[in-house]
């Protein structure tokens, strides 16, 4: 298999970036971008969320699996802003960002991408890239009148575009509608997009999804490069071997609670997440991959 | 019947007052669809703050009629803000149902009984562009008395006055417009019309965005208002019935959504059309032809016939006149 090689690489580095971490759930991290305590979310009678407590170490992969209808999508939508949550608190770089909206937690430097690509199709690739920039004076409904001053700051932005565009290989489409694009060219889009506000931690909910296996080793090499630039990586998905083989820590949600945490060769053989998986209503393709390996 | 006198009559009401007014308004229009993608189904409440924030001021308490139009506009902000408050962070449709059911409700209240020493219930206010006459004659532009154009297609000095102001409004709404949409600030805006929560992704603040282009297209609003109650020296409450609003949509569709000229090309084709269309038939009924049509029936016929002709333009060129054909055909995707 094509993703043996970037399994290999990614565990034997794994070691040295979750140094100390207990693989149970709720562990606590050397270095954590990301705490969370508490969080709960309840729709109607359905408890969707509820986690004790959660910590994500900085500059690393980590991965977000269980069973469909564990809560991992709305768990990022409430980490993110995009919901609210019913109660918890939760520090991003030590600061507390609970209760924050959606523009503002990006703005602190915590972007997301959905699972669902939202490309702005009728929008060009170049002006999708640009609408990521941070700080733009022409954004400000006065300081739209005043190009002289946006001008500037657009050509740096745009240099910057451009040469995120090269590194996802959509220099070529810059000028094409968004909405042109296949689904795995706006993945990519979404992807350049979301590091054109210069994140410090990117949350991808299901990157791979719908995404043609061609695109998939390109996808999970960018994915990689991200996280050797110093950024965090959350990351919501079902192929298990791409989570086996990326990712350095796992966090396993079933029913809403971390059931289990642990490096990849942790979670293999715990017998909580086999549970979970086969026992639970869920009974995909997902599961088996991990008995693959 | 003389076709080219209906041609020359279809063609002054292309370019009068009235289709730079509705030009104006649709252009506001247009910033809230257009480009933001809100769905307001009540421009006319915007007209009728403007038009009454005049007509009170000038005919009630007899102040100049510059700070009637600033009393139009600051109810047009007012207006925005209610409308949008509660409604923006909900999902489109619940703007689209607070404008509609608002800009009725304005019009119920405007017209009610307890209004009446403000608005005069449903007989209005008259006498509303003296002021703007004698500003014509201040500045010895037009000839009140005199014609300007050629045969059948000409116009009366104060409609001549009168236009260069509206359409000046027009071209200079159009410009606001541009640059506004050519900048930053329209690439979030547009980019919210394409998909909110993806701007929210990305730290804008997609309310506030969303809540300045209410304002500013509902301001334009008002001032398309401000200028009809100029225009007639006269304004009653039943003159703002929802079916201005569908006008307005009309000629947005007709011109193109989205493109800074297209309210303007729309407005113009418009009014060609409903008067080319009015003037044909009754000419037809005139000279004997349609025998099964008395007096009323012609104007139920004839905004029928400009309804097939919207309904055959979206079938076979959705974009509008000067739409891009590339930006609908991703959107139907």
């Amino acid at each position: 298999m094509s993703s043996d090689e970037v399994n290999g690489s990614a565990v034997g580095a794994a070691v040295d970036r979750m140094a100390g971490a207990v693989p149970e759930p709720g562990s606590a991290k050397r270095d954590p971008i990301l705490v969370a305590d508490g969080v709960k979310r309840s729709f109607g009678g359905l408890t969707a969320v509820d986690v004790e407590h959660l910590e994500v170490q900085r500059g690393t992969i980590t991965a977000l699996i269980g069973p469909n209808g564990a809560g991992k999508s709305t768990l990022f939508n409430l980490l993110t802003g995009f919901d609210r949550v019913d109660g918890g608190e939760w520090s991003f770089e030590g600061r507390g960002i609970n209760g924050r909206r959606g523009h503002q937690v990006a703005r602190a430097g915590m972007v997301r991408t959905f699972q669902l690509t939202k490309a702005l199709t009728r929008m060009t690739v170049l002006d999708n890239m640009l609408l990521g920039a941070p700080g733009q004076t022409g954004e400000r409904m006065a300081g739209a009148f005043l190009r002289p001053v946006w001008g500037r700051q657009e050509k740096v932005n745009t240099e910057k575009a451009l040469e995120l565009l090269e590194r996802f290989k959509l220099i070529d489409k810059r000028r094409d509608m968004a909405g042109a694009l296949s689904g795995g060219q706006r993945k990519l889009l979404e992807m350049a997009r979301a590091l054109m506000t210069d994140p410090s931690m990117i949350m991808l909910d299901e990157p791979m999804a719908g995404v043609n296996p061609a695109l998939v080793q390109s996808l999970l090499h960018h994915i990689t490069s991200l996280r050797d630039e110093g950024k965090t990586v959350l990351f919501v998905e079902h192929d298990m071997d791409v989570i086996m083989g990326i990712s350095d820590w796992i966090v396993v949600l079933a029913q809403g609670q971390v059931i289990a945490e642990g490096r990849p060769s942790d979670i293999r053989s715990n017998q909580q997440v086999i549970d979970a998986y086969l026992g639970a209503q869920d009974v995909e393709g997902e599961d088996q991959g991990s008995g693959d390996e | 019947m003389d076709i080219f006198l209906i041609l020359a009559e279809s063609a002054r009401s292309a370019v009068g007052p009235v289709a730079a007014i509705y030009a104006l308004a649709a252009i506001g229009l247009n910033m809230h669809f257009g480009y933001a993608g809100l769905l307001n189904f009540g421009q006319v409440g915007f007209m009728l703050v403007g038009a009454y924030g005049v007509g009170i001021s000038v005919a009630v308490f007899e102040l100049p009629l510059l700070v009637g139009f600033l009393v139009g506009l600051a109810c047009a902000v007012v207006l925005a803000l209610l409308l949008g408050v509660p409604t923006l962070r909900l999902r489109a449709d619940y703007l689209s149902i607070t404008t509609i059911a608002a800009a009725e409700v304005l019009r119920l209240v405007y017209r009610a009984g307890f209004a009446e020493p403000l608005t005069n219930g449903v007989y209005g206010l008259q006498n509303l562009s003296t002021e703007f006459r004698e500003w014509n004659l201040a500045l010895g532009l037009f000839d009140p008395a005199g014609r300007y154009g050629f045969g059948s297609f000409s116009f009366s000095g104060s409609h001549m006055w009168l236009m260069t102001v509206t359409w000046g409004l027009v071209a200079l709404m159009a410009a606001l417009t541009w640059a506004l949409i050519h900048s930053p600030w329209g690439r979030v805006v547009k980019g919210i019309r394409e998909d909110e929560d993806a701007v929210r992704s990305l730290g804008k603040n997609v309310f506030a965005y969303k809540m300045q282009a209410l304002v500013l297209g509902g301001l334009i609003g008002a001032l398309a208002g401000c200028m009809m109650a100029v225009h007639q020296g006269a304004i009653a409450p039943d003159q703002f019935k929802p079916q201005v609003t569908f006008f307005l949509w009309v000629i947005l569709l007709l011109g193109g959504a989205g493109r800074v000229l297209g309210p303007i090309v729309g407005s113009m084709v418009f009014w060609f059309l409903m008067n080319f269309t009015d003037k044909v038939l009754r000419g037809l009924g005139s000279e004997g032809y349609l025998p099964f049509l008395s007096g009323p029936d012609f104007g139920a016929i004839q905004l029928a016939f400009v309804g097939a002709l919207l309904v055959l333009l979206i079938v076979f060129r959705p974009q509008g006149l000067i739409g891009d054909r590339k930006e609908m055909l991703i959107n139907v995707k």
